[in-house]
């Protein structure tokens, strides 16, 4: 590949939505969005509760199927795509439940390992050794045969992290990582955030509205509005508080000070 | 002019006859003492339709709390529909911030929530659309469990081992203690009815094939078939569901492993396994029992009943009773691992999805015991 051919596809969109809407049957949650998630973003997506932004997020890690419109992961249309195709595509994610969302019948080292051993030949050895690097990164070294219930909701949080860093993603999703996190654990996961998008290139969407994390990691985001119900406003959160056109998206950044 | 009263609270308005209204209510505000509703002054302003204002004077208030609110949302309400403009500074402090607290938010009026209440007429419509809805659901249910059975026999199905011999261990050997007791019970109960009618001809010896061929043909499978329904199909069900709730269902659909293959399949195949060995164990249990019975009760010797059982019995008997047991486990299984990956996302849900599995597969059970009796009888098997 030649340097201006890597340059192009570096800057192609990693996640393109066009003209989605989000409905449970007749109930539009969300309408006309339309945005770019680009490579090696952290991707905010953000707005009050009940506006849709858990909903979005299970639509962008393919649980959920959109009403209207595309999404395509770099240029493939993923409901246009075969069965297989979408099980290709949904390898490359990784994702952090709101709940962390561990399997409750197995260790953490088998909840780390379970995609590991079902899509790599390593050995059984090999396997342990990325287990224990990826629990080492998220601060849960030595917990690998605790049960989910047997450790506190943030180490099941970490390791729920953990499991969705299992495979080296290029693109991680967070379903508000920071919620029910003390504040440096909250600080430590911001801080892991960047440093994983730094050092490994990965794509972060990250649904939340702790305002201390939108400013900390965030360069892109999306508001949802929920009495419109579309988005209002996209761009570096940075940014948009201080100059977005939409008066309710400054409040909401600026914590409800007009 | 006092609209209503107790001895707690007052309710009354003034000037009368005049454009602008002043509502005074006085007294004890609290909702333990059986609060007036708004009906009074909607009679007062159906009786004077050109009032043009209405405000409050609350000074003879002494103590308030949310009937006093919830009052005046409604006095609110019904002086907007009335097209009367409301002005509520002559209310304390708190309540006006309270109402402008609970007005701050509109109301969301599309929320796609149906009204709960329905005739029953309706009801029993809702239910017929629910059960016709709910057929292609299980049908595609039952075609991916085949798809994921078809994974399994080429070898390639997504699923651990460990995770298999565990559920296995669960619906086998952890099973014995119940299905032990039921099929002793139920082999002393077939021995005893038989034996006593079968006494007055001198026919005890019968009790060997009364007891042999019901327990192997029929009443063993049907036993085991409805204690697994209610141990492992409930359990099924409720192990799914709560996965369901916790997302772990969602985690394991973004890694692109088929719960199906990963959770289902493992279950299905255990029980199919498990219940026919249970059902063979269950037979051998019932006719001891009436072992027993025969030889305590209606002298028959323990060799005499040992051979004419022999005699009874044979493969065709089994092989029925073991085909019957294999359709059960399948529709235990069915049932309890359909209504688990139905399961709606909350408590109540999964203890909807338990029972719900369990009414389903003892159904499911009865029927197929009733065809496959039709079928093996005209058969002559």
């Amino acid at each position: 590949m030649t340097a201006l051919a890597q340059q192009a596809s570096a800057d192609k969109a990693h996640i393109k939505l066009r003209g989605i809407t989000m409905a449970y049957d007749d109930f539009i949650i969300q309408r006309d969005l339309s945005f770019d998630i680009n490579h090696e973003d952290i991707f905010i997506i953000m707005g009050g509760s009940g506006c849709g932004k858990s909903t979005l997020l299970k639509l962008l890690i393919g649980l959920k199927t959109p009403a209207t419109g595309d999404i395509e992961y770099d240029d493939i249309n993923f409901w246009q795509s075969t069965q297989e195709e979408q099980t290709r595509i949904k390898q490359r994610f990784g994702v952090l439940f709101q709940s962390g969302a561990l399997w409750s019948s197995m260790t953490l080292a088998e909840n780390v390992a379970l995609s590991i051993e079902e899509y790599t030949d390593l050995t059984a050895k090999q396997i342990n050794e990325v287990v224990s690097y990826k629990l080492a990164l998220v601060g849960l070294a030595g917990y690998e045969d605790f049960y989910p219930s047997e450790i506190s909701g943030g180490m099941q949080k970490r390791a729920g992290l953990a499991r969705a860093m299992a495979l080296d993603p290029e693109i991680l999703f967070f379903d508000e990582p920071s919620a029910g996190l003390d504040p440096i654990s909250a600080r430590r996961l911001d801080e892991l955030i960047l440093e994983l998008r730094d050092s490994l290139k990965t794509t972060v969407v990250v649904v939340t509205h702790e305002l201390a994390s939108i400013f900390e990691i965030g360069n892109n985001s999306v508001f949802l509005d929920v009495e419109t119900k579309t988005m209002i406003a996209t761009g570096n959160p940075n940014k948009l508080r201080a100059d977005c056109p939409e008066a309710k998206v400054r409040e909401f950044l600026n914590r409800g000070v007009k | 002019m006092t609209l209503s009263s107790n001895e707690h609270w007052s309710l009354s308005i003034n000037p009368e006859d005049s454009a602008a209204l002043i509502i005074v209510p006085g007294g004890d505000w609290r909702l333990k003492n059986s609060l007036p509703d708004t009906d009074s002054i909607r009679a007062y302003l159906n009786e004077h339709p050109d009032q043009q204002s209405l405000t409050f004077n609350s000074q003879l208030i002494t103590h308030w709390d949310t009937g006093f609110c919830t009052f005046l949302i409604s006095v609110i309400e019904l002086s907007k529909t009335s097209g009367i403009k409301t002005d509520l500074s002559g209310l304390p402090e708190g309540v006006r911030r309270l109402l402008a607290l609970a007005t701050a938010v509109p109301e969301v009026k599309d929320t796609g929530r149906k009204p709960q209440s329905a005739g029953s007429l309706e009801k029993i419509g809702q239910f017929v659309i629910d059960l016709l809805r709910g057929m292609p659901e299980a049908l595609h249910f039952l075609g991916e469990a085949t798809l994921a059975f078809i994974q399994f026999l080429k070898g390639k199905a997504q699923y651990r081992r460990s995770d298999f011999f565990l559920i296995i261990q669960d619906v086998g050997p952890r099973a014995l203690p119940i299905v032990t007791l039921i099929s002793f019970l139920v082999g002393l109960i077939l021995a005893y009815m038989g034996a006593v009618q079968l006494q007055q001809f001198g026919a005890q010896i019968f009790i060997a094939d009364l007891v042999g061929i019901g327990m192997v043909r029929e009443m063993a499978a049907l036993m085991t078939g409805i204690i697994m329904a209610g141990r492992s199909g409930a359990a099924f069900a409720a192990q799914l569901g709560t996965m369901q709730v916790n997302e772990e269902i969602d985690a394991l659909k973004t890694l692109g492993i088929s719960p199906m293959e990963h959770l289902v399949l493992p279950r299905m195949l255990a029980l199919i396994m498990m219940v026919p060995l249970l059902t063979l164990y269950g037979s051998i249990v019932g006719m001891i029992a009436g072992l027993i019975i025969a030889v305590t009760a209606f002298e028959v010797t323990a060799f005499e009943y040992y051979n004419q059982t022999l005699r009874a019995l044979d493969m065709r008997h089994v092989l029925v009773g073991l085909s019957k047991a294999s359709v059960y486990g399948v529709l235990i299984a069915y049932s309890g691992c359909l209504r688990g990956m139905q399961c709606g996302r909350s408590a109540s849900a999964v203890g909807e999805a338990t029972t719900s599995a369990v009414v389903t597969s003892i159904v499911l059970i009865v029927i197929a015991a009733s065809v496959l009796t039709v079928i093996f009888q005209s058969l002559g098997i």
